[in-house]
C-alpha cells in the first residue's frame, strides 16, 4: 500500500502546459543587457534604482524639514516657501515614486516570473518601455526643482484652488511639471500593471493553482489590479487640473478672489478633485501595503519554519481589502466640508476594512506560534513590521471613526499615523525583502552585523520619531506648519519634542547609508549564498543558476505539486518541500531525525 | 533574544509614555465632551489589542526559538480559531463605531434654536458676519468683493443690509448658547479649529459648509486654520472670546453693519491738513521723515495702513511694548486725535503728500535678499506695492534703516505680539525666516532695489474699473 503524500496540497498531477515556450529576447550587446534590457529581473534592479535614488532625495528633504521643525529660526535656507516645498515632494515621492514604483515595478518585476514559474514577463517590450516611461517621469518631476519659483509648494494632495493660485510656492512651473510627470508616472505604470497581471493569470507554471500561489505574489497581483482601476482617477484629475491652469477651464476652481485679484473662474468643485484624489489616494494607501502583506508572509513562514497560518484566509483577506478599499475613500474628508452625512457611510465601511487587516495579523503572529523561529535579519525586520504595523493599524481607528476624526484631524496624530501604518511599515518590508532576496539576486550574502545594527536603529528610532507624534495631534498641534509662533494650546514643551524627534530623524537617516553601503560592499565581497541559502519552498529558490540567467530556469520549466508553505512536514526529513517536489520523491524521516510537533 | 526584550521595553514605555506625557487634549470649552468620551474608548480599546498581541508576539518569540532538534507545528487549516478571532473582531469594531456613529448624529444636526455665525476665510485671515436683526444673511459673490465691500455682499440684496460684518480676526460668541456656524471662503480652502471646541470644518470656496457648538466656559481661545492654504497658512490666526450673553450682544451692537459701513463718508485729505501740523515736527512737513530723530517717511503711505497704526498707537496696541522706545515716543501723538474721523481725515492726507526718492544706508547681497523676498513678495506685492486685501502695507519707497528697527523688533515680538494688534502678529510670524542680521540686511536691500509706484493697489483698483 503506498503511504499517503507528505504536505498540504500536494498532488503527482501536474496539468498540461497552456502556453508553449516562449521566445526571449536575449541580449547580445552591453546595451540590450544592461539598459535597453528585456529580462524582468534587470528591469526590476533598474527600477529598485531609480526609485531609491529618488527616495534618497525625498530622504534629505524630511531632514531639511525636520531641521526646521526641530530648531526653528536657524537656518537661513529654509524659509515657509520651501518649507511647503519640501513637504509636498517628500509626500508625493515617497508614496509614488519610491513606495509604488519600488514594490511593483521592483519586486513585482523581479519576482513575478521568478514565483510564478516562467520565463519572462509575458510582454518583456512593454516592461522595458514601462521602465523608461517612469524613468521620465521621475526626470520631469526632478526638473520642476530647477524652474523658476521651484517645486509646488500645494502638499503632497495638490488641493485646488490652492495648489493652482497665488500665494503657494511652485505655482507657475512647479505645479505643471508636478502634473505632466503624474500623468506620465500613470501611462508607464499601466504598461507594467497590465503585464503583471495577464502574467500572473495567463503564464504559470504547471501545477501552480491559484490557491497555491505565494502570499507575495497575491499581494503583488491584488495591488497591480488596484492600481490599473484607482490611477485613471487621478490622471484625469491631474489632466483637469491641467487645463483649469492653462485653458482657463473650471472644473475645480470657483468664483474666487486670489491675494485681491478676480482669477476669472466659475462653478468648479474644489471638493471634486478631493473625491477624485482620495479615490486613487486610499486605494494607493493598500498598493503599497498588499505587496507588503504578501511579502511578509513569504519571509516570516520561511524563517520561522512553518507554514502560513490560515492561507486561504489571508488570501481572502488580501481580497476583501482589495475590494474595500474602493469604498472608504471619503474618510480622508469628514472635515473636508462635504455633506456630514456621508460621515455615517465611510466611517463604517472603513471600520469594516479593519476586520480583514486584524485577520492578518492574527495569522502572522499565529505563524510564529509553533514555529521553529530563526531571529535571521529578514525576521528581525518582519518582527519590526509587526509591530509598527499593529500600532499604526490601531491608531487608523481613531481617524476612521468619523467622530474620533474630527479633532485629529489635520493634527500631527495624522503624521504620526501615516507615517507609522504606510511608511515604516512597508519600509520594514521592503528591508526584511532586500535581506531575504539579495542572495538570489546577486549570489552573495548581506553582512549580518551591519543588518542588526541598521535593524535596531530603524526600529528604535522610527519609534521615536512617530510615536510622540499622536501626542502632539491629541493636543492639538496642526501640521504642515512652518512654525508654532505664539499659541495658547502650544506648550514650549512641543519645541523641545521637536527636536528631540529630529536628532532621531537624522540618526534613523544615517543608518540608511550603513545599509547602502552593506548592499554595495556585499555585492562584490559578501558571502557566498548558494542557491537556497534560507531552505525556502518557492520556486526562485530552485533555479539552475544564482543569480538566476535570462529566462529564470533551466531547460525545462519546474512543475509545482504543492503550495508553498510546507515547512516542517511531519514525516518528511528536511523541515522544508520546496513547490516543486513530487510527492513520491520526497525524503522520508528517518529514526534519528527530528521529529514534527 | 534581544529582540523580545526590546519589543517588551517597547511596550511597557509606550503604556508608560501615555501616562507621563504633558501632550494631551486641551481644557474643553464646548459641548463637544462626547467626542472626548469617544476618544477615550477608543484609546482604551486599542491600548488592551497593543498590549495583548505585542505580549503574546513577544512570548511566542522566547517560547519557539530556534532549535536544530525540533520542527515546527504543521496545521495548514484551523478554521475554528479563526471564526472565533473574526467574531471577536467584528465585535470589537463594532463597539468601537457605534458610539462614534452616535455622536456623529448629533454632530451633524445643529439644535433650532441655534443662532448663526458665518465665518468667513481668506489668504491668510480670518473675518465673521451675523444675520442681523431679520436673522437671515445677505447674498454673496466673490464678483462683489471689493476694498470697500470685503465681504462681497450684493448690495442690491435687502436682507443683507441690516448683516453686522467683523473684518477683524477677533471674534465674540455668548456662553452656553448653541451656534451654527456657516463657513465660506473667498479664496482656498481653509480650516477653522479651536482646539477646545474639538470640532472643525474646512471652508470651501464656491460653496458654504456648517457646523455647530456651543461654548461652555468663558474666556479667549486661539483659532487656527487647519488646511493648508499657502504660505501664510502657519499665520492665518485669529481669537474667539466667548463672554456672558449681555456682553455679547453689547459688543455686537457697536459692530458696524453693511448699511452703515456703506454709507459712511469719505475722509477728507483737507481737514487732515490742518492736523497734520503737529506731525511736522519730526515727520517734516513734506511728510519725508527725519532718521536722527527716529521719524520714518510718512509720503506715499496708503491711508489704510496709516490709519490702522494711528488706531493701534492709540489703543495701545502699538508703542507699549518697554523695548519699544521709537512707537512710546508716537504713542502721546497719536492719544491726540479725538475720533475716528480725525484719524481717517489725517491718513488720507499722509497718503496724498508726493512721494520723493530717499537715501539708502543699508546694504547687503541683493541676489539673496531677492531669494528670501520670494515670501515677503505674497503679501507686500512683487514690486514692493503693497496689497491692502491682504493687509500688506507698501514696502518700496520706505526707508530702510525703519525697515531694520521693524523687522527686529517683529522677530523679537516687541511690535506685533500685542493682543489688539490684530495683524502684526503675522508679521511676527513671518518675520522669524530671517534668522539673522545678515538676512535682514539682504532683504531690505533688495526692497531698496525696488521703486515705488505712486497710488497703492493697483489689482484692486484694475478691479473696480472692470466692475
Amino acid at each position: 500500500m503506498a503511504s499517503p503524500s507528505l504536505g498540504h496540497d500536494a498532488t503527482s498531477y501536474a496539468p498540461p502546459a497552456e502556453l508553449g515556450e516562449m521566445e526571449l529576447p536575449h541580449a547580445h550587446s552591453f546595451i540590450t543587457r544592461y539598459i535597453f534590457c528585456q529580462d524582468a529581473k534587470v528591469i526590476a534592479i533598474q527600477y529598485v534604482i531609480t526609485a531609491t535614488a529618488i527616495g534618497l532625495v525625498a530622504l534629505a528633504l524630511s531632514i531639511l524639514i525636520r531641521l526646521q521643525l526641530g530648531f526653528p529660526g536657524t537656518f537661513s535656507f529654509l524659509d515657509p516657501s520651501n518649507y511647503l516645498q519640501y513637504v509636498t515632494m517628500h509626500g508625493m515621492i515617497m508614496v509614488v515614486y519610491l513606495l509604488t514604483a519600488l514594490f511593483l515595478g521592483g519586486f513585482g518585476n523581479y519576482l513575478i516570473p521568478l514565483m510564478c514559474g516562467t520565463r519572462d514577463m509575458v510582454f518583456p517590450w512593454l516592461n522595458m518601455l514601462s521602465f523608461w516611461t517612469y524613468l521620465l517621469a521621475v526626470l520631469v518631476l526632478v526638473a520642476s526643482f530647477f524652474v523658476p519659483g521651484g517645486p509646488t509648494g500645494a502638499g503632497w494632495t495638490l488641493y485646488p484652488p490652492q495648489s493652482i493660485s497665488p500665494g503657494t510656492p511652485g505655482v507657475g512651473g512647479g505645479i505643471i511639471l508636478m502634473l505632466v510627470s503624474l500623468a506620465i508616472f500613470i501611462i508607464g505604470f499601466t504598461m507594467g500593471g497590465l503585464n503583471y497581471i495577464v502574467t500572473v493569470l495567463q503564464a504559470r507554471a504547471r501545477g501552480m493553482t491559484l490557491m497555491r500561489l505565494p502570499l507575495t505574489i497575491w499581494g503583488i497581483f491584488l495591488a497591480t489590479v488596484l492600481a490599473m482601476l484607482a490611477f485613471p482617477a487621478l490622471l484625469v484629475a491631474a489632466l483637469m487640473m491641467l487645463f483649469d491652469l492653462l485653458l482657463g477651464t473650471s472644473f475645480f476652481m470657483p468664483a474666487m478672489i486670489a491675494l485681491g485679484e478676480q482669477r476669472g473662474y466659475d462653478g468648479g468643485s474644489p471638493l471634486l478633485f478631493q473625491h477624485l484624489f482620495w479615490f486613487f489616494g486610499h486605494p494607493e494607501v493598500y498598493i503599497v501595503a498588499l505587496p507588503a502583506f504578501g511579502i511578509v508572509s513569504d519571509v516570516l513562514a520561511t524563517h520561522a519554519r512553518r507554514n502560513i497560518f490560515g492561507y486561504r484566509m489571508m488570501v481572502w483577506a488580501l481580497v476583501a481589502i482589495a475590494g474595500l478599499s474602493f469604498v472608504v475613500w471619503a474618510h480622508h474628508m469628514y472635515v473636508s466640508g462635504m455633506n456630514p452625512y456621508f460621515g455615517f457611510l465611510f466611517a463604517t465601511t472603513t471600520l469594516i476594512i479593519a476586520v480583514p487587516t486584524a485577520i492578518k495579523v492574527y495569522n502572522w503572529v499565529l505563524t510564529l506560534w509553533q514555529g521553529n523561529i530563526k531571529l535571521t535579519v529578514p525576521m528581525l525586520f518582519c518582527i519590526g513590521f509587526m509591530f509598527t504595523f499593529l500600532n499604526g493599524g490601531l491608531s487608523g481607528l481613531f481617524l476612521g471613526n468619523v467622530t474620533v476624526d474630527v479633532p485629529l484631524a489635520d493634527t500631527y496624530f495624522v503624521v504620526g499615523h501615516f507615517h507609522m501604518v504606510m511608511a515604516v511599515a512597508p519600509i520594514m518590508v521592503i528591508f526584511a525583502a532586500i535581506y531575504h532576496w539579495y542572495p538570489k539576486v546577486t549570489g552573495r550574502m548581506l553582512n549580518n552585523t551591519m543588518g542588526k545594527i541598521h535593524f535596531w536603529v530603524t526600529l528604535l528610532g522610527t519609534y521615536a520619531v512617530y510615536y510622540p507624534m499622536h501626542y502632539m495631534g491629541f493636543a492639538g498641534v496642526p501640521r504642515r506648519y512652518y512654525a508654532y509662533g505664539e499659541t495658547a494650546f502650544i506648550p514650549d514643551s512641543v519645541v523641545t519634542l521637536n527636536s528631540f524627534i529630529s536628532i532621531a530623524a537624522i540618526i534613523v537617516a544615517l543608518a540608511q547609508f550603513m545599509f547602502i553601503y552593506n548592499m554595495v560592499v556585499s555585492y562584490f565581497r559578501g558571502e557566498e549564498a548558494g542557491p537556497n541559502p534560507w531552505d525556502a519552498t518557492t520556486l526562485e529558490w530552485q533555479t539552475e543558476h544564482t543569480p538566476p540567467r535570462h529566462g529564470n530556469f533551466g531547460p525545462e520549466l519546474p512543475v509545482v505539486y504543492r503550495w508553498a508553505y510546507d515547512y516542517g512536514v511531519p514525516g518528511a526529513k528536511h523541515d522544508f518541500i520546496p513547490q516543486n517536489v513530487p510527492p513520491e520523491k520526497v525524503e522520508r524521516a528517518g529514526p534519528g531525525d527530528p521529529q514534527a510537533r | 533574544m534581544a529582540i523580545a526584550l526590546v519589543l517588551l521595553f517597547l511596550v511597557l514605555g509606550t503604556v508608560a509614555f501615555h501616562f507621563i506625557s504633558p501632550w494631551n487634549l486641551t481644557p474643553l470649552a464646548s459641548n463637544w465632551g462626547d467626542i472626548d468620551t469617544t476618544i477615550h474608548i477608543t484609546l482604551l480599546v486599542t491600548g488592551v489589542v497593543f498590549v495583548l498581541v505585542n505580549l503574546f508576539m513577544i512570548y511566542t518569540i522566547v517560547r519557539f526559538r530556534y532549535d536544530k532538534n525540533r520542527r515546527s507545528r504543521y496545521d495548514p487549516e484551523n478554521k475554528k480559531l479563526e471564526i472565533w478571532l473574526t467574531g471577536i473582531t467584528s465585535l470589537g469594531i463594532a463597539a468601537l463605531l457605534a458610539p462614534g456613529l452616535v455622536v456623529w448624529g448629533a454632530f451633524v444636526s445643529p439644535p433650532d434654536d441655534a443662532h448663526e455665525m458665518e465665518v468667513v476665510g481668506q489668504q491668510w485671515h480670518w473675518s465673521y458676519r451675523f444675520p442681523g436683526d431679520d436673522g437671515q444673511f445677505g447674498a454673496v459673490h466673490a464678483r462683489f468683493i471689493t476694498d470697500d465691500n470685503p465681504f462681497g455682499l450684493n448690495p442690491d440684496d435687502p436682507r443683507g443690509q441690516d448683516d453686522v460684518l467683523i473684518d477683524s480676526p477677533v471674534v465674540v460668541l455668548p456662553v452656553d448658547k448653541p451656534v451654527r456656524l456657516v463657513l465660506r471662503s473667498k479664496d482656498v480652502l481653509h480650516n477653522f479649529k479651536v482646539a477646545n471646541f474639538r470640532a472643525k470644518m474646512d471652508l470651501v470656496p464656491g460653496q458654504t459648509s456648517y457646523m455647530w457648538l456651543t461654548p461652555t466656559v468663558v474666556g479667549e481661545y486661539d483659532m487656527i486654520c487647519a488646511q493648508l492654504c499657502g504660505i501664510g497658512h502657519f499665520a492665518m490666526r485669529g481669537k474667539v472670546r466667548v463672554v456672558a450673553q449681555e456682553e455679547f450682544e453689547e459688543w455686537l451692537a457697536g459692530r458696524p453693519t453693511f448699511a452703515e459701513q456703506r454709507s459712511r463718508p469719505a475722509a477728507d485729505p483737507q481737514a487732515g491738513e490742518q492736523q497734520y501740523a503737529v506731525c511736522t515736527a519730526c515727520h517734516g512737513a513734506d511728510g519725508l521723515g527725519n532718521q536722527d530723530l527716529n521719524a520714518p517717511k510718512l509720503a506715499g503711505m496708503s491711508a489704510w495702513y496709516v490709519e490702522r497704526q494711528l488706531n493701534n498707537f492709540r489703543s495701545g496696541a502699538r508703542g507699549t511694548h518697554e523695548d519699544d522706545l521709537h512707537g512710546q515716543q508716537m504713542r502721546p501723538f497719536a492719544t491726540m486725535l479725538q475720533d475716528e474721523t480725525a484719524i481717517r481725515n489725517i491718513s488720507a492726507y499722509v497718503e496724498s503728500l508726493p512721494h520723493r526718492h530717499v537715501a539708502t544706508t543699508v546694504s547687503g547681497n541683493v541676489e539673496r535678499g531677492q531669494r528670501l523676498y520670494r515670501t515677503c513678495a505674497n503679501c507686500h506685492g512683487a514690486e514692493g506695492e503693497g496689497n491692502r486685501y491682504v493687509n500688506g502695507p507698501q514696502l518700496a519707497g520706505i526707508q530702510d534703516w525703519y525697515q531694520m528697527t521693524q523687522l527686529a523688533n517683529f522677530r523679537q515680538g516687541i511690535r506685533g505680539r500685542h493682543a489688539a494688534d490684530l495683524y502684526g502678529n503675522q508679521m511676527v510670524d513671518m518675520a522669524q525666516m530671517l534668522v539673522n542680521e545678515t538676512a535682514k540686511r539682504d532683504v531690505v536691500a533688495y526692497i531698496n532695489t525696488l521703486s515705488p509706484a505712486v497710488g497703492a493697489d493697483p489689482k484692486i483698483s484694475q478691479l473696480q474699473r472692470d466692475d
